[in-house]
């Protein structure tokens, strides 16, 4: 039986009303109603506020460099696929730092759940614009204004990721649905999730966020549907839709390996005889 | 050794150079003769000018001969370029129909109607090149039958097969009839085939018989052919190569894939690796075993992108920010990299650290003979793992501080010991930490490990009698050459010895000081423009190198080359 108190972690460190609260209640929550255990699941984040939440929690954990969750990641996913991989990043280290690493993995539909932290500026660094700060946004390094921003559930669906939902840090049992549906699906899945920043962002705060989120799925809508997808994830503005916004099966990656048939990588047992043949063919 | 003999193919890219060479390469092997053959190309698909040499002998061979006795000119440039290494007796194969500004004024010019030879008996033009195969074969008299099955073996039974039979046996009759020539005849020596490998391949066979399981990598020449034989090999072997998007993500992949318990490894060039630096250091810190190769390039940035240089070393040693122990080897020849490789792993499994194997071009496409590789002896030492059966598993600190500064490794997943590790220092449990106590324990305990890894490092291989006058010093794929250049001046009468590295960091103090210290006159030599080896000597004994024989134009040494700059005669 899984408790809530099994992802009971290190005391966070964030700042007092920060959304990243949010984001791990929701995600221990969606764990502990998926049954898992803190042994199966891996937690791999970057750097930045965000990169912090794996120590917050209980897990196997690889904190990495920023920008660097998603390679490590996939490697480790491939190593042992029976593993629960969750990539944790903030939107400078997923759209920013990691953009290439995002655009591939999603392109490739590894089997992986990754979560953005997007909070439209840089907090641990204090302050300054990030690749989602909306376009004139005030800050230390953009003086005149940030300019044209990424839109992170447009990118993921243009690009191929196979599972692309926006979830709203202010609405925990929504997002740990969301969070769970991405975790059940195979593939690549995408969450970006909006979160206030109560220290660095005075624009986009959780007010700001409650008055534009609308849960899309109140209609009826067909999340395969990817023209339809993609017009639903350029609303931005006085309304931002929040939910499954892309959904479909697409080949994923692990399943054209031939060496993973056989089960985990780090189960299979190495035999030196093979190496004898292939030998003989230099020969 | 008696048989000593060396062939040159030149023409441009796009005509069948390398085919050539490595069929011919091929058919002494089977023959069990002895190969040494290095391949000199540029960076285009088509046109400019191309050499492959394969040296022929009937003693062991690792290094390339100054001059060539078959050249088999498929151009112009060929002839012109190399007409000036040709010894007295060498022959130049060419098509006279097609170039025809040659003057025959010495004898040494062997004219063949190639192309014609190519579209009458084996109706296609462009197997001109296999018609020049045939004819080389044909001067030293060699069994057509081992030609015939090398190309069954490369082309199968079918039309193509057939069709390259016909023209290797049309230049083989050609100059049965034509050549009166005293070229001495070659039969094969036995019946016991030997492996010709190139560097990269005996890389890769390595990393295979070592266990390794995951490589993630980004093309790169040299080193490209590397992640290109694994992901050939992936669905017999079991293991998965993954075309990363660039190359931070290809060494994050092997870490991650290391971090869940599979040896992993990645292969780049110099610029490549550049790119990768931050995974060095994310290696370091998190503890994660990786193998990293460098099939070196002439650099900086993108430099001379096909040719080869050794200037990564001082590079490699410092890649990245900060203190933590790494390990750095430099297969000497194509069978050392096999048996490096395999090291590698080990090394890096019980320190728990990156393992950097520096090659080269010239090591990573040349191809050698190997006699065998008996894969008996490969041991597979994953160091210190963590027993849920003798500790608790809810306990488990994946860097605890130990006396010998390694701590057991558990695997995410695997029981119910948690996994938890930080780019940032960390404290015993792998959670970020600011304290200064912690982090002084895990600095310390780090570096600890490099006290156990110094002892695994060997004794440099040495030659030439233990004190002479002068001691060449020098490291990685260079061995073979200076091998011989030391040969050629001990023939002369000179007072003189060598001393070569394969294993370069952590740095054999001991054994160097002893070399350089004895010596009047010591050489580094190295493929590069400012001795790197001989600043780390400085830097670890303390000791000058008296010289420098540096090459840094991006193509290997000959032992020629390096016996005339120990002789002061310039090169």
């Amino acid at each position: 039986m899984v408790k809530i108190s099994d992802y009971a972690g290190l005391r966070p460190a964030w700042c007092p009303g920060c959304g990243n609260f949010g984001i791990l209640k929701a995600l221990n929550n969606a764990l502990v109603e998926m049954k898992i255990e803190p042994r199966q699941v891996l937690l791999v984040s970057g750097i930045g506020q965000a990169g912090k939440l794996p120590h917050y929690t209980r897990g196997n954990v690889f904190n990495s460099l920023h920008g660097r969750p998603v390679p490590p990641a996939i490697g480790a996913k491939i190593a042992n696929a029976e593993l629960i991989v969750v990539a944790i990043s903030g939107d400078g280290d997923a759209y920013g730092e990691g953009g290439n690493h995002f655009l591939h993995a999603a392109r490739r539909n590894h089997d992986i759940t990754y979560l953005v932290h997007n909070n439209q500026v840089y907090g641990l660094t204090k302050g300054q614009a990030s690749p989602t700060s909306d376009v004139d946004f005030i800050t230390n390094t953009t003086p005149y204004g940030a300019t044209s921003p990424v839109n992170p559930v447009a990118l993921a669906i243009v690009i191929g990721a196979s599972f692309v939902a926006r979830g709203f840090a202010g609405d925990e049992d929504h997002l740990s649905q969301l969070i769970e549906k991405g975790i059940r699906h195979r593939g690549f899945s995408l969450i970006d999730i909006l979160q206030p920043c109560v220290s660095f962002n005075h624009k986009n705060t959780f007010q700001w966020y409650q008055e534009r989120v609308y849960k899309l799925g109140d209609k009826k809508c067909d999340p395969s549907d990817r023209k339809a997808a993609l017009e639903k994830a350029l609303i931005w503005g006085e309304e931002i839709p929040i939910g499954i916004i892309y959904e479909d099966n697409l080949p994923v990656y692990e399943d054209q390996l031939p060496a993973l048939s056989g089960g985990p990588l780090v189960k299979q047992k190495f035999n030196i005889r093979r190496v004898k043949k292939l030998l003989a063919e230099f020969m | 050794m008696s048989i000593d003999l060396s062939f040159m193919i030149g023409g441009e890219a796009g005509q069948g150079v390398q085919s050539v060479g490595f069929l011919l390469s091929k058919v002494f092997a089977r023959g069990g003769y002895h190969i040494f053959a290095d391949q000199d190309y540029e960076s285009r698909v088509r046109g400019g000018h191309n050499f492959f040499r394969v040296r022929v002998s009937d003693a062991k061979v690792s290094a390339i001969a100054d001059d060539v006795d078959i050249l088999i000119a498929l151009n112009l440039d060929s002839i012109e370029l190399h007409q000036s290494k040709m010894v007295t007796q060498g022959i130049i194969i060419f098509d006279g129909k097609k170039i025809k500004r040659v003057n025959d004024d010495n004898g040494s010019f062997l004219s063949i109607p190639l192309e014609k030879l190519a579209e009458e008996k084996a109706g296609d033009k462009l197997m001109i090149n296999t018609v020049a195969l045939g004819a080389a074969l044909s001067l030293v008299n060699y069994d057509l039958n081992v030609l015939n099955e090398v190309l069954e073996d490369r082309f199968g039974k079918g039309k193509v097969g057939n069709k390259n039979i016909a023209a290797a046996k049309a230049g083989y009759d050609y100059v049965q009839s034509k050549y009166k020539g005293k070229l001495r005849k070659l039969k094969p020596l036995s019946d016991t085939k030997k492996m010709l490998l190139t560097g990269n391949e005996a890389i890769s066979l390595g990393a295979i018989a070592a266990g390794c399981k995951f490589m993630a990598a980004y093309p790169m020449t040299p080193a490209s052919s590397i992640m290109e034989y694994m992901a050939a090999k992936s669905k017999d072997l079991d293991l998965v190569m993954i075309h990363a998007e660039d190359e931070i993500a290809a060494i994050n992949m092997a870490i991650g894939a290391a971090y869940a318990g599979v040896r992993a490894m990645t292969a780049t060039s110099g610029s490549g690796l550049c790119l990768m630096v931050e995974g060095i250091g994310l290696a370091g810190i998190t503890e994660t075993p990786i193998v990293i190769i460098d099939a070196q390039r002439p650099g900086p940035a993108v430099g001379l992108p096909t040719r080869t240089e050794q200037g990564d070393l001082q590079f490699v040693l410092h890649a990245h920010h900060g203190d933590f122990p790494r390990a750095v080897l430099a297969p000497a020849t194509i069978e050392d990299a096999f048996w490096v490789t395999v090291n590698a792993f080990n090394w890096a499994e019980k320190y728990q650290l990156p393992v950097i194997i520096l090659t080269d071009q010239h090591l990573a496409s040349s191809h050698a003979t190997v006699d065998s590789l008996d894969l008996s002896h490969i041991i597979i030492d994953r160091g210190m793992l963590f027993s849920e059966k003798k500790d608790d598993p809810l306990e488990y600190m994946r860097h605890r501080v130990t006396k010998s500064g390694i701590s057991p490794r558990a695997f995410p997943g695997l029981g119910k010991a948690l996994v938890v590790t930080d780019c940032d220092e960390h404290d015993e449990e792998g959670h970020l930490t600011e304290d200064a106590g912690e982090r002084t324990a895990q600095v310390q305990k780090r570096l600890r490990k490099l006290i156990s890894l110094e002892k695994e490092i060997g004794t440099p291989t040495k030659h030439g009698p233990e004190r002479a006058e002068t001691t060449l010093i020098s490291w990685g794929s260079t061995y073979g050459t200076v091998h011989e250049a030391l040969d050629i001046l001990h023939r002369e009468g000179a007072s003189i010895n060598m001393l070569h590295l394969n294993e370069l960091w952590p740095f054999p103090v001991k054994a160097v000081a002893d070399a350089v210290s004895k010596a009047r006159n010591s050489y580094v030599i190295e493929n590069n423009a400012t001795g790197q080896l001989a600043h780390l000597i400085k830097a670890e004994t303390g000791y000058n190198v008296s010289d420098r024989i540096l090459k840094y134009d991006g193509r290997p040494f000959t032992p020629g080359y390096i016996a005339r700059a120990v002789r002061k005669e310039g090169s």
